[in-house]
């Protein structure tokens, strides 16, 4: 058991501003990030704000930037840092600030209404849902989002571009049109609803450039970008400039 | 009069995880104007962290499952203690809770035929709990959150406005649950005795620090539980008995306090992940407990109730995963209170790993892609928080604080929490379905069958009330605030040495007193020290002082939360010293034998003066009903012999 002090820097302030102020701290064995905040908040600072949960990587509550980086604040250990090094913990960029390293995340519950639900298929009855496993898992994949909105922070579509904010749903929110779109029973497509075309008309999945930012960073090891993202484009394409689902959709549509 | 922001609603749901969400949905599709409270953001209510599954008798993977088999396991599970009726309304309509779930979008792991796989765990005796990998919880709670988000969609489409008939308050807390005046019209009198009927709740926004009163006659409390009166607990900062508390305070006695969950498996090390939850999925897919000398221990403590049931032999027990209906499941899958004592015993023989738990095994049985397949977030965990991969390496584990059985004391079918029109509770603040002990995966099927009818009832409640609607009282709502805000003006107050107390430092005390002395094991004398050391704290807390201004101050919030931890720890405390015998959750060193004469008592928390918030508690004895004839039919005699009392059989 070894226990050494670091130096923490830390963002204090509010909506009106405010700047990083230095703290010496006690650090032990195994410890994470969210642990020194705490100490800080039961010694030295009782008010400082800020979010957790489950302290296990599993709410996404606790998003912060460490050293510039989005991270979970539970789930970056201390180790990883070398002892004399100054840790930096900011609130994340891309929300604005409500007080110290708690931010207005609203953006992304406004984002989450603006995609259509799942569609219950027609004529199947509860208990009656049949579907592969195969099948399920590309969805799967996308529902272990934790909603830390570490990918809506990082991406550089909004990261400094405000006025994005309205046209962009965000990584988080076009995955979940594609995690719609993959659901093997979803009836959407039924109800005259097309999810691909949605999400480049409707979500701003045009701005997305497939840097990938957003999947570095995400702690639960999505592939937003190769395994959500480019399909979704991919189709969206397909759909767009392919003359026979054009021609489809001209049917469809006057039936 | 208090500055306070005003809304009113039909029902008000306070508590956003699987119990109230499901409440609000209910309530909203009955046609009420609904409102959900929650003290953190909407999806991250603790329901998200539960990992191994959900019970109910689907028999999608074994057939001979169904609702009786269902009950039988859970009654046992319970120690016969369990409120017989909502064990039954559980068992019975735990799938259809299940089957709803994917109509709204849930995508559960499969079996081969396409179905709703299901996975074994402890006390259960078939494989039961429907799952997702080990985040069962978190697609719980998504898929409620999505089904409120389409319900709100529906209503943009109709009313051009989201919230017109479904609101969630994130990030607010309440503090009072609200009643009528009875009539005396004087701070004495009024909504303080029982019966008083419940107007609305009162509680502050903590990103401003600013108060809000919502008018509504049907309050459905889903807060949760209560382990962060407990230092090692894999309960985080949410639980800090809120709703236990505020019924309490509004008059709505509680039950089976004693009886509090000690999971087996926490993590052990390092000391700041102590207590984080090591999911029972691991040994329900054939993880193994060893002691330091690699002995497989369980296999001395299997109680005599269950002897038939277990395993003898490591063989028997190993070929059970494969040929379930020809062997015993091993003793690695008794119910949680019976491995917790035995890991305990362990260590205190010293017979413990180095950080003093045991090895939970899951390498030696399962390849490492199956291991990273079915548990992945544990294999996660431990890689990024302990630098141990399990997929080659035994974890070491030992009991953490988990889960409380105890609650508000409610009618079974309707969820209408006694002595209080208006109020009504369900998931893990609800008494009386667990009995002694939970089993595992069946607290989220408890959330949605009970989230459900109360949501349900409450609907009902408000909707025969018709236009005669309780009004809120000023000089409570003026009451609530001061309450709130005296941590602000704690210096200013005459105290001895004439600093106030830091909150941290009393919630600390508090943990190492509960986790010392009213822990797993109990003793009389320990526990009477705690109760002195509650009184003392009490005293302390009206003290509780903070620094800073009322936007988004932790340390405000833990002030205010002191109150609810000691009156549910007093509650704890009380109930454990008053009952003599061990039963489930609840283990007296001095009195280690199980006690028919027990079995049909419940245990009453009231307070003692309704008027003081941090006052005593009063305990009282109140008989069960008698069970069912037909459901007692289920079981055998012999069986029911060790549970009930001869002139209860004779009966
Ligand atoms: C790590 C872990 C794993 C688990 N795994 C399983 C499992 O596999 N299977 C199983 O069946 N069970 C499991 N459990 C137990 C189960 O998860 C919980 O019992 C259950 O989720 C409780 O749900 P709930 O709806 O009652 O409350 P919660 O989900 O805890 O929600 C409580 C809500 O009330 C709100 N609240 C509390 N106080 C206030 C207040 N004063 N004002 C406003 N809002 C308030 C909170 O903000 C929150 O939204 C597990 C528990 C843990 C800790
Ligand atoms: S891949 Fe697209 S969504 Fe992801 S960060 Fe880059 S631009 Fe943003
Ligand atoms: S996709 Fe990953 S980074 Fe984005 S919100 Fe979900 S968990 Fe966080
Ligand atoms: S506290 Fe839950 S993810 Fe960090």
């Amino acid at each position: 058991m070894s226990t050494y002090t670091a130096h923490f820097r830390v963002w204090r302030g509010d909506a009106d501003g405010g700047g990083l102020r230095d703290y010496r701290v006690e650090v032990h064995d195994g410890e994470v990030v969210l642990d020194i905040i705490h100490r800080l908040q039961a010694t030295q600072a009782g008010d400082l704000a800020v979010r957790w949960n489950c302290k296990a990587g599993k709410c996404g509550s606790c998003s912060a930037e460490v050293n510039g980086r989005p991270r979970l604040m539970c789930m970056t250990r201390m180790s990883v840092f070398g002892r004399d090094e100054t840790i930096t913990v900011t609130p994340m960029r891309t929300f604005p600030v409500v007080r110290d390293l708690v931010t207005d995340v609203s953006f992304n519950y406004d984002k989450a209404r603006e995609v259509p639900s799942f569609v219950p298929p027609e004529g199947v009855a509860p208990g009656e849902y049949r579907m592969l496993q195969e099948d399920v898992e590309r969805s799967q994949e996308f529902r272990k989002c934790i909603e830390c909105f570490l990918c809506q922070d990082t991406c550089h579509v909004v990261r400094d571009h405000e006025e994005n904010k309205k046209a962009f749903a965000g990584p988080r929110f076009l995955m979940r049109v594609a995690e719609l779109d993959m659901h093997p029973l979803d009836a959407a497509e039924e109800q005259g609803l097309d999810r691909k075309r949605s999400a480049q008309d409707e979500h701003g999945l045009g701005y997305c450039n497939i840097t990938k930012c957003c999947t570095e960073v995400c702690p639960e090891h999505i592939k937003i970008t190769d395994n959500a993202l480019i399909p979704l484009k991919e189709r969206a394409v397909d759909r767009k400039y392919d003359p026979l689902v054009w021609l489809g959709d001209k049917i469809r549509r006057r039936t | 009069m208090a500055q306070v922001e005003r809304h009113a609603y039909d029902v008000v749901v306070v508590g956003a995880g699987g119990a109230g969400l499901r409440a609000a949905i209910e309530a909203r599709e009955q046609g009420m104007r609904t409102a959900v409270i929650c003290k953190s953001l909407f999806g991250k209510a603790h329901t998200v962290m539960a990992e191994g599954g959900i019970a109910a008798s689907m028999a999608n993977v074994n057939p001979h499952d169904n609702w009786q088999v269902h009950f039988r396991d859970t009654m046992r599970g319970g120690k016969f203690l369990n409120q017989w009726r909502m064990a039954e309304l559980h068992a019975r309509e735990a799938p259809d809770r299940v089957w709803e779930l994917e109509t709204w979008g849930a995508l559960f792991d499969r079996t081969k035929d396409g179905r709703i796989s299901q996975r074994n765990f402890g006390g259960h005796e078939y494989p039961r709990l429907a799952h997702v990998g080990d985040r069962t919880g978190l697609e719980l709670i998504r898929t409620l959150q999505q089904k409120i988000v389409s319900l709100q969609q529906e209503d943009h489409r109709e009313h051009g406005d989201y919230e017109a008939r479904l609101k969630v308050f994130q990030e607010c807390t309440v503090t009072r649950v609200l009643k009528e005046d009875e009539g005396g019209g004087t701070e004495e009198s009024a909504g303080r005795g029982r019966g008083g009927k419940v107007s609305g709740v009162f509680g502050y926004v903590r990103e401003s620090g600013r108060f809000f009163v919502i008018e509504a006659p049907a309050v459905v409390l889903a807060t949760g539980g209560i382990g962060k009166s407990f230092k090692v607990t894999s309960n985080s900062w949410e639980y800090t008995g809120d709703g236990h508390a505020l019924a309490l305070l509004a008059g709505a006695p509680l039950i089976n306090m004693e009886f509090v969950q000690f999971h087996p498996t926490g993590m052990v090390w390092p000391p700041s992940v102590k207590g984080i939850l090591v999911t029972e999925s691991v040994r329900g897919d054939g993880g193994v407990l060893r002691n330091s000398e690699g002995k497989r221990f369980m296999f001395d403590y299997v109680p005599d109730v269950f002897k038939e049931k277990y395993a003898q032999s490591e063989d028997e027990g190993d070929r059970w995963y494969e040929d379930p209906d020809n062997n015993r499941r091993p003793p690695e899958l008794l119910p949680r209170d019976e491995v917790a004592r035995a890991i305990n015993s362990e260590v205190k023989a010293g017979r413990g790993s180095p950080h003093g738990g045991v090895f939970l095994d899951v390498s030696t049985r399962l390849s490492a892609e199956v291991i990273r397949r079915k548990l992945p977030s544990m294999h996660h965990q431990f890689k990024e928080l302990a630098d141990v991969d399990i997929t080659a390496e035994a974890m070491e584990v030992g009991p953490t604080c988990h889960y409380v059985m105890g609650g508000v004391d409610v009618d079974p079918d309707t969820a209408a929490a006694t002595g209080v029109p208006g109020l009504f509770a369900a998931g893990e603040v609800a008494g009386g379905m667990h009995g002694s002990n939970r089993l595992g995966g069946n607290s989220l099927s408890d959330l949605l069958v009970f989230g459900r009818r109360a949501g349900l009832h409450a609907a009902e409640y408000t909707a025969g009330l018709g236009g005669a609607r309780p009004a809120v009282v000023e000089w409570q709502v003026d009451a609530a605030a001061a309450e709130a805000l005296r941590p602000f003006s704690a210096e200013a107050e005459t105290v001895p040495d004439g600093v106030p107390e830091n909150p941290y430092t009393l919630h600390q005390e508090l943990q190492q007193t509960m986790n010392d002395l009213v822990g797993i094991i109990r003793r009389q004398g320990e526990m009477e020290e705690a109760l002195t050391r509650l009184d003392a704290l009490r005293v302390r807390a009206r003290r509780a002082g903070v620094e800073g201004h009322r936007q988004f101050n932790p340390g405000w919030h833990l002030a205010i939360d002191l109150r609810n931890m000691l009156l549910v720890s007093e509650c704890v405390a009380r109930a454990a010293l008053e009952r003599t015998e061990s039963r489930g959750g609840h283990t007296r060193d001095d009195h280690p034998a199980m006690d028919r004469r027990w079995r049909k008592l419940n245990l009453v928390c009231e307070l003692s003066d309704p008027a003081d918030a941090f006052g005593e508690v009063s305990v009282g004895r109140r008989e069960m009903d008698p069970i069912r004839p037909d459901l007692l039919a289920l079981f055998e005699k012999d069986e029911l012999l060790k549970y009930l009392t001869d002139e209860e059989l004779d009966r």
